[in-house]
């Protein structure tokens, strides 16, 4: 196995690119040293990203959006409080994950490219609006998350190509995400099912919105009728039970040991709603 | 009466010093299984079946020894031949013989220069599988059609006409349940089942041994009993046992799961072979695959009640799988049942049942939980559709002194009565429920074990004492044994070291386990003392010329027994033992014996549940355990005792579960699927503890580590129960079950 520590992220896709084994782009490693130690997978190529400039850093542009490095861990998202005045259901999602050992390492990247469907912080992202920078062999490309997943562990990118960062859109005025997921237990465990929704209001009337959910399909979904079910509604029951039967429509989860099919579309159901009311409630704010 | 009075005279029994090994535990210091070397130490790698059950057709490691690093491969037949009962079945589980026999039974090992070259040598190992058909379900093994684990297994306490897989019956009572079913105004029986739970202890078993041509052999590991490891390795290598030196390391977590022999036969097998140490840890898969979950179990019970909430009779089928050999404790679970009442007809019956899972363990309290959660369900069903209050209604029955308990003998001074009165003093008891929140009462029993025990108590020369027992620390004991040495010699607590000795240092000693350490190793220390204390007053005696019989042991001091024995000033420990070696030589007190009168105990819990009636999901709000625990030596660490069974029980109850695939194999074998409850799973536990003493102990000890898990699994079902308003008969009460329970119903 080989160690690289590049210094740009064209370096970094560039050792990719030229690379004939097993290779891996190591941010926090949450995902890829549990799977090196468990006999998953082994490295032929193991390329460290966090030496890059600017790779933990977190930036509000000027016209209100935000740009999250590649290696920005959950513990330093949890404590930006101006992202998490505008993107709470972003940084909760992220935070949900592992111990507090593990925030001071994951990534909103690494969750994303480790492509589980189950990935916490990836409905919460799809459901923001959320796209991530690529450097590849062939330059540079903007992607919408919801693109980048493509089957269980699988994603969009191309050989060579890495992740060098997260967009999130500009809040804007009225606006409130949320994101929750169900576990058997309280913590410390993988969704069973997610839920992230992300909407903006007028008064009481909700004007745009986007529901994604996890774990409840060989992708994380977005899902278009569930949050055109909210648009035009002020959250009555109406809207939620559209909500909720849309979202149950989406679903095409598996029985396994985690949960069975009708538990996970159930629930995905559940916890749509239970998710809208908190955006509801943070976008009124 | 006298023994109780003698209990409120305790100067340091009672208190709560901090532990002597906590420091050594928080600083990293503490020497576990995995953190022993020596110089030209190997690395082990166990090869383990991939199938429930195949015949081995092969086995070619011709490969695997000609890779690089690797100094030693053993299979069975590097073992003993000829071996029987249970030295047999031990070695059958931990090397397979001619047919693997669960998901992760040992073919074959490996040791090798480091880890990595292990592992890699490991996948060199070609193993030819004959897959053969499998069974996991314990009502299943016992049907027509299961295939046979093992045939002839079975011993004569088998009815004729069951499946083979059926080994072992137990039968026992009293009166004519039927004749008290037919006084009863209300006769509910319910089937229960119960999923195979792991102990889950954090430290994976690991050890360090050397066993060399000479037939000498050392061994670290870490076990609750290193005279029973250096037994069974001495049976299963064919050495002589004294030739053994067995040390226990500390010990992360065992709470019965390492009373058994899973590797450290396999890792002197590799020494012995390639004649250099050779270190196994199990990494942690391993651990779920191939050492000992409890029993899973399907179970019958039946109960009869009047409208006043007298049970007039009870019967009960408790059938227990055990994996792959036999040994499941449907005894206890039988024997367990229907202890907290005093029952004029019962009767209970318990089946041994063999499958293809890994060969089961003790688990604190083995069998009784299980129990519990089927006999206090159908209690707590009877309670509510007759409108009586659960703690009288068990009170009303409760087994006290003197009463014939379900499975024989009569109850010498038992606690239940007053752990029942203490819970429904308690405020939780009378504590409003919040809407849709549900609340459930249990009482449970364990029996309690003494065992085989020496002790050895050494005077320094400065007056402090260095203590030797026999049995693993798993709970807080070396804290219990310097208080109650303390308590003898009259000495501060600080003044005592307790170690534990190994294997060439005292006689045998049992294992840590039945809840015995506090109970015998307390009771061999304590009378280790006296006898100390008898040579002191010798000392004593001799300086001032009068008879030892003259002279008293108080405060640390030699005293005249009174004014005709003389005027003489107290002796201080401290004087005699500065001069011990003029008077007659070191000063060593000693105890052996097998104790009979470990005091049985008793429990009732009381827990309070709420369930997300959308997602199935349940919270425990509220929990309170209230045990007897005879006299409490280390409140605190009585405490943690009740509080870890109680917690135990709450990922019994709610998540953990060995879940098999179709074919056999384990899908859950790490800490992410295997669900034990993580902290925020967990409400704060109130614990009360209850002292009726024990009359067979000094200071009236009983043993808590094990009761403390009887109560949980049937007070947390009740209370989901009571909150879902649906019966739950079925372990782990996961999410997806309870809204299946609740669909169903509505």
């Amino acid at each position: 196995m080989r160690y690289h520590t590049p210094s740009s992220f064209e370096d970094a896709s560039a050792i990719a690119a030229a690379a004939t084994g097993v290779t891996r782009f190591l941010a926090g490693g949450t995902d890829v040293l549990v799977q090196l130690r468990s006999d998953l997978v082994t490295p032929d190529d193991l390329i460290d990203i966090k030496q890059i400039a600017g790779v933990r850093d977190i930036t509000r542009r000027d016209d209100g959006s935000w740009r999250i490095g590649a290696a920005v861990s959950g513990a330093e998202l949890a404590e930006h409080e101006a992202l998490i005045a505008e993107w709470p259901g972003v940084v909760e999602a992220l935070e949900l994950i592992g111990s507090t050992q593990i925030q001071a390492r994951c990534t909103l990247a690494g969750n994303l490219c480790n492509g589980s469907p189950a990935a916490d912080s990836v409905p919460a992202m799809i459901a923001a609006g959320a796209t991530v920078n690529v450097v590849g062999p062939e330059g540079t490309r903007e992607i919408a998350v919801e693109d980048v997943p493509t089957g269980p562990g699988m994603t969009s990118l191309r050989p060579g190509e890495v992740v060098s960062a997260v967009n999130l859109p500009a809040r804007g005025e009225s606006g409130g995400d949320a994101y929750l997921r169900f576990i058997p237990r309280t913590e410390m465990d993988i969704a069973v099912v997610g839920a992230g929704v992300s909407l903006s209001r007028d008064g009481d009337t909700i004007t745009a919105a986007r529901v994604a959910l996890g774990a409840v399909a060989p992708t994380v979904l977005l899902v278009e009728e569930a949050g055109a079910a909210l648009v035009g509604s002020a959250l009555d029951d109406m809207a939620l039970a559209a909500l909720a039967k849309a979202a149950e429509a989406a679903c095409r989860p598996i029985s396994d040991k985690r949960g069975t099919v009708e538990f996970r579309t159930h629930v995905a159901g559940v916890l749509a709603r239970r998710a809208a009311r908190i955006a509801y409630d943070r976008a009124g704010v | 009466m006298a023994f109780d009075e003698e209990m409120d005279e305790f100067k340091v029994v009672g208190t709560r010093p901090d532990r002597p090994d906590g420091i050594d535990k928080v600083t990293g210091r503490a020497r576990f299984g995995a953190d022993a070397t020596a110089p030209g130490m190997l690395h082990a790698v166990i090869i383990r079946s991939p199938h429930a059950h195949a015949r081995i057709v092969r086995i070619d490691a011709s490969k695997a020894e000609a890779a690089h690093g690797v100094k030693a491969v053993v299979t069975r037949a590097d073992f003993a031949d000829g071996l029987e009962g249970e030295n047999w079945n031990i070695l059958e589980n931990l090397m397979a013989g001619e047919r693997a026999l669960y998901d992760g039974h040992a073919v074959a090992a490996i040791a090798a220069t480091s880890s990595l070259a292990a592992r890699d040598a490991a996948r060199l190992v070609e193993v030819e599988y004959e897959v053969l058909p499998h069974v996991t379900d314990v009502d299943e093994a016992m049907q027509e059609a299961a295939p046979v684990i093992r045939e002839g297994a079975a011993d004569g306490s088998v009815p004729a006409g069951m499946h083979p897989n059926v080994v072992r019956c137990h039968d026992s009572g009293h009166g004519d349940p039927e004749e008290g079913f037919a006084e009863a105004d209300l006769v509910i029986e319910e089937r229960f089942t119960t999923e195979a739970t792991h102990q889950g202890y954090i430290e994976p078993h690991a050890c360090l041994g050397t066993l060399g041509p000479d037939g000498r052999g050392e061994l670290w590991c870490c076990t609750q009993g290193h005279w029973n490891v250096q037994k069974v390795c001495a049976a299963l290598l064919d050495v002589e046992t004294s030739k053994l030196r067995v040390t226990a390391s500390e010990i992360g977590g065992g709470f019965g799961g390492k009373t058994a022999v899973f590797i450290e036969p396999v890792a002197l097998a590799l020494s012995r072979k390639a004649n250099r140490p050779v270190k196994l840890v199990m990494p942690r898969a391993d651990v779920f695959r191939a050492t000992g979950p409890t029993a899973s179990t399907s179970m019958d019970v039946k109960i009869g009640m009047k409208k006043d909430g007298t049970i007039t009779g009870a019967s009960g089928v408790f059938r227990c799988q055990g994996g792959a050999f036999p040994g499941a404790p449907m005894e206890f679970t039988a024997m367990c049942a229907f202890a907290p009442y005093a029952l004029k007809h019962v009767r209970q019956v318990g089946y041994d049942v063999m499958t293809n899972r890994p060969k089961q363990a003790a688990y604190r309290a083995p069998g009784s939980p299980m129990a519990a959660f089927a006999v206090e369900s159908v209690i707590d069903e009877l309670c509510n559709r007759l409108g009586l209050d659960p703690i009288d209604v068990r009170l009303k029955n409760a087994s006290r002194e003197g009463t014939k308990a379900s499975f024989g003998p009569s109850w010498d001074r038992i606690g239940l009565v007053e752990t029942l009165e203490a819970a429904k003093e308690h405020p939780h008891f009378s504590a409003p429920l919040a809407e849709g929140a549900g609340r459930g009462i249990s009482c449970g029993f364990w029996f309690n074990h003494a065992g085989e025990t020496a002790v050895q108590l050494a005077l320094s020369e400065d007056g402090t004492v260095q203590l030797s027992v026999g049995t693993p620390d798993i709970g807080g004991s070396r804290a219990s044994m310097c208080m109650m040495a303390a308590e003898e010699l009259g000495i501060p607590y600080e003044d005592v070291r307790t170690t534990i000795a190994d294997t060439a240092t005292l006689g045998y000693n049992e294992i840590s386990h039945g809840s015995r350490v506090t109970y015998a190793s307390g009771l061999a220390t304590i009378e280790a003392a006296r006898d100390t204390v008898k040579k002191l007053c010798k000392r004593a005696a001799d300086k001032w010329g009068i008879d030892a019989e003259a002279v008293e042991w108080r405060d640390g001091c030699a005293i005249p027994s009174g004014p005709n024995a003389g005027d003489f000033d107290p002796m201080p420990i401290k004087e005699i033992a500065g001069r011990m070696g003029q008077t007659g030589g070191p000063i060593v007190g000693h105890f052996e014996a097998t104790p009979e009168g470990a005091g049985v105990s008793f429990a009732t819990h009381i827990v309070d549940a709420e369930v997300d009636r959308e997602t199935g999901a349940t919270t425990v709000t509220r929990y309170t355990v209230v045990q007897d625990a005879g006299k409490a030596i280390h409140p605190s660490y009585v405490e943690g005792q009740y509080q870890g069974g109680a917690a135990q029980g709450i990922g019994w109850a709610l998540n953990e579960e060995y879940i098999y695939d179709e074919d056999g194999r384990l899908l859950n074998a790490g800490f992410l699927d295997y669900r034990i409850p993580v902290a925020s799973d967990l409400p704060m536990i109130d614990t009360v503890i209850v002292e009726v003493p024990n009359p067979g102990h000094p200071y009236g000890v009983r043993g808590v580590g094990e009761t403390s898990i009887c109560p949980p699994l049937a007070a947390i079902a009740n209370a989901v129960s009571n909150a879902a308003g649906v019966r739950m008969q079925d372990l782990p009460m996961r999410p997806s079950r309870i809204l299946e329970a609740l669909k169903a119903r509505s």
